[in-house]
């Protein structure tokens, strides 16, 4: 009984981890699915309708939308997951740090991660790109700068709210180091609300990242890419509207796919923590 | 009068910071600035031009020296000069201002249009056929990107119908697209927000009492549940206005709106530094001051912090 209680209290985090899986498949398979090569220029096919031979029609330079739309998927989503990988693996550690050794480590650390978290979201990830050079692999710096801090601040509250619990006093009657305390009691319960914000910034990200690739921040032509998808596929809106439904709806189902996956782990969560589950 | 004299320490170290932030950002920055202005005619540059100007601008000098100059300058309203139309920073960022300003505003008065009647619906016809519609709405709204959804507005409304102007300035109409398009996607968040929040608050202690005393509902409601409500609305309310400034940014772009968004991101293709460091400047004090207005609202509607004076 006690451990079938275990691996339901731990379902979402399980269906999570398999969703997350399998999108990752996914993405790495998406250029050998792909019918055609994402960049093959064909003048002869230029702005073709759907078809059997192309599913989702050719766009201006006659490159195959649907492979197009794939390997961008590659882009957008991948860059994504790599951005909240990497915005956690920094922002956990120095949470951890912030909040377990306290003191002048801490106010120093909150001080930068305020003064960064004043901005908006936009505003640096713009003018951090924009000073770095445009370009895709600078995009994802800029927003793993802006974002690693939110991480940061939510690790640091959850440990303040854990330090002083009786188990951890336990855990030091014990004998265990600090670094044995974190990684054994502390950091399996920042987890779970680590993964539910970053559930939850999936979809802002992809938001964003089509955002400045659309400005030209982003992503560079001619490699495929949802955002920049949509800017080639703009000047053709009044007669090809299919180049611009595609890449938008795309974006819409999978940032509406995440919101939705992030909505129901938070409240998941949320009754857990009414119910005093933990 | 001390919690004032802080604030205003708070925000003179706030804005040091920012400075120093700006500045050595701008330092970081790769391209050589002397280059850029001379090569702007694509004629050849001599090495000898180079050094002049490098001098002229005084860039040859010690950064922390080059630092005092520039915040020296600074506090003087002074941010130098664009490289590329040569009129000082401070002058194209206060002529663009105004347009963002109206942009940001009229967003912001779209947004309470769609978010408060439907907010305050959703809340009074819980899980009725509106409810679900607001659900539907919010879920949709924060799931679209802004420039797409832009381009979908514009495609109907100017292309297909003609209607409204797609781009430019100048009228109230040029101001209805844009401002809508970021209006939906702020609204989205604040429908369910205004539902969540009054939903609590028609639950409190001092509404039962109120309705025990027989007071009419219209004013239950709108007087004490919605006064209420209102509290942690406007605490986002700040984190919006920041936000929106940024989303400005996309937007302005779309509609070639000519305002603080798009100024900075045409610098930025042509690295104009001193206006980008300008922009971050204004957006650094327009967000504290945004935050400062917010908390003094917040203060000013919640008596529990009033009373106590803060903390």
């Amino acid at each position: 009984m006690g451990k079938m209680k275990t691996i339901v209290a731990r379902m979402p985090i399980m269906i999570l981890v398999i969703v997350l899986l399998s999108i990752s498949l996914f993405l790495f398979i998406a250029p050998i699915v792909a019918p055609y090569d994402p960049l093959k220029v064909e003048m002869g096919s230029r702005l073709l309708p759907i078809s059997s031979e192309h599913w989702l029609g050719t766009d201006h330079l006659g490159r195959d939308i649907l492979s197009r739309l794939l390997v961008g998927a590659q882009v957008t989503v991948g860059s994504t997951f790599l951005i909240l990988f990497l915005s956690i693996a920094i922002g956990l550690p120095f949470g951890l740090i912030s909040g377990y050794v306290g003191g002048w480590v801490d106010r120093v650390l909150m001080r930068i991660v305020d003064a960064i978290l004043a901005f908006p979201d936009y505003i640096v990830a713009i003018v951090l790109t924009g000073l770095l050079g445009p370009g895709l692999s600078n995009l994802v710096i800029s927003v793993i700068i802006v974002k690693w801090v939110k991480y940061t601040r939510l690790v640091r509250g959850t440990v303040l709210s854990e330090k002083y619990a009786d188990y951890i006093a336990m855990a030091k009657v014990n004998g265990l180091n600090p670094f044995q305390i974190l990684t054994k009691h502390i950091i399996p319960h920042v987890m779970g609300n680590v993964l539910v914000l970053a559930t939850l910034d999936i979809g802002k990200t992809i938001l964003l990242i089509a955002s400045l690739s659309y400005i030209g921040l982003g992503n560079q032509p001619p490699n495929p890419e949802w955002g920049s998808m949509l800017n080639e596929g703009k000047q053709f809106f009044y007669n090809e509207p299919q180049l611009m439904f595609i890449p938008g709806i795309a974006i819409v189902i999978v940032v509406l796919f995440f919101n939705l996956f992030g909505d129901k782990l938070r409240d998941y969560y949320d009754v857990k923590n009414k119910q005093g589950g933990y | 009068m001390k919690q004032i004299l802080k604030r205003l320490l708070e925000f003179t170290l706030f804005i040091l910071i920012l400075s120093i932030v700006s500045f050595t950002f701008m330092k970081l920055a790769p391209g050589d600035p002397v280059r850029s202005i001379l090569s702007v005619d694509d004629v050849s540059i001599s090495e000898a031009q180079i050094e002049e100007l490098r001098s002229e601008l005084g860039l040859d000098k010690p950064v922390v020296i080059q630092y005092l100059h520039w915040l020296y300058s600074f506090i003087q309203f002074d941010l130098g000069h664009s490289y590329m139309t040569k009129q000082p920073v401070v002058h194209e960022l206060l002529e663009k201002l105004p347009a963002t300003l109206q942009l940001t505003i009229a967003s912001l008065v779209i947004m309470m249009m769609i978010s408060v009647p439907l907010g305050i619906l959703s809340a009074i016809y819980k899980d009725s056929w509106i409810d679900h519609v607001s659900r539907m709405f919010a879920l949709g709204g924060s799931a679209i990107p802004s420039f797409w959804l832009g381009l979908l507005l514009v495609q109907i409304f100017s292309v297909k119908l003609g209607l409204l102007p797609s781009m430019g300035k100048g009228s109230f109409l040029h101001l209805l697209l844009p401002s809508i398009t970021l209006g939906i996607a702020m609204a989205a968040v604040y429908v369910r927000l205004i539902r969540a929040s009054l939903i609590e608050s028609l639950g409190e202690d001092f509404i039962r009492s109120a309705k025990s005393r027989g007071y009419s509902r219209r004013k239950i409601f709108f007087q004490l549940a919605f006064r209420h409500a209102l509290a942690p609305v406007i605490n986002v309310l700040g984190v919006t206005i920041g936000s929106l400034l940024g989303g400005t940014v996309i937007i302005e772009v779309i509609f070639s709106y000519p305002g603080l968004g798009k100024l900075v991101i045409d610098s930025i293709l042509r690295r104009d530094y001193p206006v980008i460091q300008g922009y971050i400047l204004s957006m650094g004090i327009i967000v504290v001051i945004v935050n400062l207005l917010v908390d003094s609202t917040h203060r000013y509607l919640d008596p529990k912090i009033r009373i106590k004076g803060g903390e």
